[in-house]
């Protein structure tokens, strides 16, 4: 057993009256593949973060090749030889793939070295198969390719550990393969890796051993991920058995939202180009595609919050003659958006006004032009105690809930007026399995109802496990539709690359 | 009509405008160095008039020009740094803070005046740069006397545009002060340090504002008034956003700006008599208005302009 490229021992981190982490051992070997395992919130990105140099630890100690460091900065991580692919990327869009990753980097008599720099990048492109254009703006790059920059940058620093924080949240099947083989060749070739994931598959695709955080301590430790079995380490990770739910068979009655040749301009981001599709009441559509495929356009549209220059939609029969979220709401329309913090809700106002905001104007919440405090205050406090969001109070300000429960909020606040249609986006992105269960009950609930709902999602084995067809989108058209019983990861994964069906 | 187009093609025409360009020159490429890291400095306008008295009082008192060029610069990197205190190391809001440190050094400004100087009825006055022609050049038919025949400071902002463009294009340090301004936590993260960054872009920008104060004391007017800045500044930062926050095209803004200047002053000299003159001292601000509208549709600030950074934060 060579001795460890790095050692943490006893790590401990408070945040307030929160630990994040609690006597945190764990080390990674030469060669070595290191899955860290754990629900949000389980200390992961701390841990991570403490070794970073990001934050310091209340108590606990760093060793580097069995000599303890004092890391207070990213600059002494980078000199220890740690180097961090965070999941949101640090780097700038308007500066080219060399400028980014020549910062920081000392120049040549005053200069920034841009010779070297070209043929240090030329050399760990041919090592490990991550080549890249060195002038072009990283703006103009995909984000699988901004991941492979990070990657890079890290190597760039001679790093010689590297940590990649959920790495494959942002990419496609077909990418994370891609990934996949590049840290394989890393480790190869003697660098020591810390996968951060809670997807049970690629730890056990991946590392070469687990550790697994709950509630910041270590729950466990997989020798063998790869022939452990799933349940298992989800009982890891959660403290107790998880049991999916089942999705029972439905019988569909008639379309409750239909979508007719609806196109886009390309005004911001992917537009439409001919999507047509159906819902049906008592259903679920899963709408799957590598983000940035035209599934925020869609979404707009649906919502209201956007016209489609052509085409026809209607809700429970309807047609849609104006596009307006009040207008497709009063239709029947729910929705849910991907962005809780931004577009679901007023992060500095209390959790009640949130709760009522798309439907302040309406005689439930207003009387002649004054809003009814009273009506509005004991609608929240229903919903709380019904959806069990944990919060002090209505008034609480609602950026200060958790994810979960501010999903839960949103989730409330449209169900409680029975949406013959609901859309959602992302609809358990960033929360636990405790939260992401309650959120999938609650869907299968309203489809035993009769009501029509539409997943658009990146995370493949959760659209299969809730929904009856799945339609994949790319570049703006719907590439094709399978039903569930018929798709599978691997099929739906080469769709969402544009190969027909 | 003639008469006008007459007078642009002289050589004092020509002079003029580069003479006019310079103070600006020097302001627009302090303002773009502090925003390419991501301050927006609003104190520009107090720190050039700041400047101006302190360059102007050293120089009167020590009757040495270049020490009071020394004490522009000095004064000038001085309230760069309280900016930068206030906005990169506290975090505060740029906007209130820059208008703080512009009446907070116009305030000194008059206070220390009348106390070094009192009230006098003849305003004091040096004497101030001469113009120096450089051998050769300067004997180039009209271009010579335009450009080379011109004080040292007009050398000096001339320079301090390709030397601006190399810092900031060229070097390390450039680099992190453009990543400091674009995405501070990829800086960070790649062991660059963003205040550090920040507070010595927004030091070396305050310093060129104390050298455009210089120049306005001491080559220009050759006195201090409290006028002697009469919202150069403002005009600086617009010329930052004309220049799309690059040197080269911020210089030209400043040409640009100084050709209408120019123009304005010599048409009020010349025999368009009726009209009143205020009409052609609003022409180089309304060309400053009509160019940002049409210009500044496509410029792009740097992305972390006017947002503090702090590490803990998530």
């Amino acid at each position: 057993m060579p001795a460890p490229l790095i050692e943490m021992r006893g790590i401990t981190k408070s945040f307030g009256a929160v630990k994040a982490n609690e006597a945190v051992d764990l080390s990674v070997a030469p060669g070595e593949i290191l899955g860290l395992l754990g629900e949000n919130g389980a200390g992961k990105t701390t841990l991570m973060n403490v070794l970073f140099g990001a934050y310091a630890p209340d108590a606990g100690e760093i060793l580097v090749q069995d000599r303890p460091v004092a890391i207070n900065s990213s600059a002494d991580a980078l000199a220890a030889g740690i180097g961090m692919v965070h999941q949101h990327f640090h780097l700038a869009p308007r500066l080219s793939v060399l400028e980014n990753l020549l910062i920081g980097i000392p120049g040549r008599s005053g200069r920034i070295d841009r010779a070297g720099g070209l043929a240090r990048l030329a050399e760990i492109g041919r090592q490990h198969g991550l080549a890249l254009d060195p002038d072009l703006p990283v703006s103009a790059l995909s984000v699988g390719e901004q991941q492979r920059l990070e990657i890079v940058k890290a190597l760039f620093r001679g790093a010689r550990l590297l940590i990649l924080d959920e790495p494959t949240a942002v990419l496609a099947p077909t990418e994370v393969d891609g990934l996949f083989s590049a840290l394989r060749s890393m480790a190869a070739q003697g660098l020591g890796i810390i996968f951060i994931s809670h997807k049970l598959n690629e730890v056990r695709a991946l590392t070469h051993r687990c550790v697994v955080l709950r509630h910041g301590r270590v729950a466990g430790r997989v020798d063998t991920p790869a022939s452990t079995i799933s349940s298992e380490m989800a009982r890891l990770m959660c403290g107790h058995e998880i049991v999916p739910p089942a999705r029972g068979p439905s019988t569909p009655g008639p379309a409750v939202l239909t979508l007719d040749g609806i196109s886009t301009s390309h005004h911001s981001g992917m537009a439409l180009r001919d999507v047509s599709l159906s819902v049906r009441g008592g259903e679920i559509l899963g709408i799957a595609g590598v983000s940035g495929n035209g599934q925020r356009a869609l979404a707009g549209v649906i919502s209201g919050v956007r016209a489609p220059d052509a085409g026809r939609m209607t809700i429970a029969g309807k047609a849609v003659s104006r596009f307006s979220p009040s207008a497709v709401q009063a239709l029947g329309l729910g929705r849910i958006p991907e962005d809780r913090m931004t577009t679901g809700l007023v992060t500095n106002l209390p959790l009640a006004d949130s709760m009522v905001l798309p439907r302040i104007g309406t005689v439930a919440f207003s009387r002649n032009g004054l809003l009814r405090q009273d009506a509005i205050r004991t609608f929240a406090e229903a919903q709380i105690k019904a959806y069990d969001i944990r919060c002090p109070g209505p008034m609480t300000r609602a950026g200060a809930l958790s994810g979960g429960n501010l999903q839960k909020a949103l989730l409330a606040r449209e169900l409680a007026f029975d949406p013959k249609v609901l859309i959602v986006s992302q609809p358990t992105r960033g929360l636990d399995i405790g939260a992401a269960r309650f959120i999938h009950e609650k869907f299968l609930d309203m489809r035993a109802k009769g009501c029509g709902i539409i997943v658009i999602g990146e995370d493949l084995e959760e659209l299969l496990m809730l929904c009856d067809r799945i339609a994949v989108m790319y570049e703006g058209r719907i590439v094709g539709t399978l039903n569930s019983a018929d798709a599978s990861v691997a099929r739906l994964g080469l769709m969402m690359t544009g190969a027909e069906a | 009509m003639s008469v006008v187009l007459e007078q642009i093609f002289q050589v004092g025409f020509l002079a003029a405008i580069i003479r006019i360009a310079t103070p600006l020159a020097f302001a627009t490429l302090g303002e773009m160095f502090s925003e390419r890291a991501g301050v927006l400095n609003l104190g520009i306008e107090g720190i050039m008039l700041l400047s101006a008295m302190t360059g102007f009082t050293a120089a009167s008192l020590s009757g040495s020009l270049w020490l009071g060029v020394l004490a522009a610069v000095l004064t000038g990197a001085l309230m760069g740094a309280v900016h930068a205190l206030f906005t990169v190391a506290l975090g505060l809001s740029q906007h209130v803070c820059g208008i703080g440190v512009t009446l907070f050094s116009s305030g000194l400004a008059y206070f220390l005046y009348r106390l070094i100087f009192g009230q006098q009825s003849v305003p004091p006055n040096i004497k101030g740069f001469e113009t120096l022609p450089i051998p050769i050049l300067s004997g180039i038919p009209v271009l010579g006397p335009a450009v080379f025949n011109q004080f040292s400071l007009v050398y000096m902002a001339m320079l301090s545009i390709p030397l601006a463009a190399f810092v900031l294009y060229r070097t390390p340090w450039g680099l992190s002060v453009r990543m400091v301004g674009e995405n501070p936590r990829a800086a960070d993260s790649a062991g660059v340090s963003v205040i550090a960054t920040r507070f010595q872009a927004v030091i070396l920008g305050g310093a060129l504002m104390g050298l455009a104060g210089a120049f306005l004391s001491m080559a220009q007017f050759n006195a201090f008034t409290f006028g002697v800045v009469s919202g150069r500044g403002w005009v600086a930062i617009a010329l930052v956003v004309f220049g799309r926050w690059d040197p080269w095209r911020s210089a030209g803004a400043a040409l640009l700006f100084a050709f209408v200047d120019a123009l304005q002053l010599r048409m009020q000299a010349s025999g368009l008599g009726h009209i009143p003159y205020e009409a052609f001292l609003m022409l180089p601000f309304i060309f400053t208005i009509v160019a940002m509208a049409v210009m500044s549709r496509n410029a792009v600030a740097p992305s972390a302009l006017l947002k503090p950074f702090r590490r803990e934060e998530r």
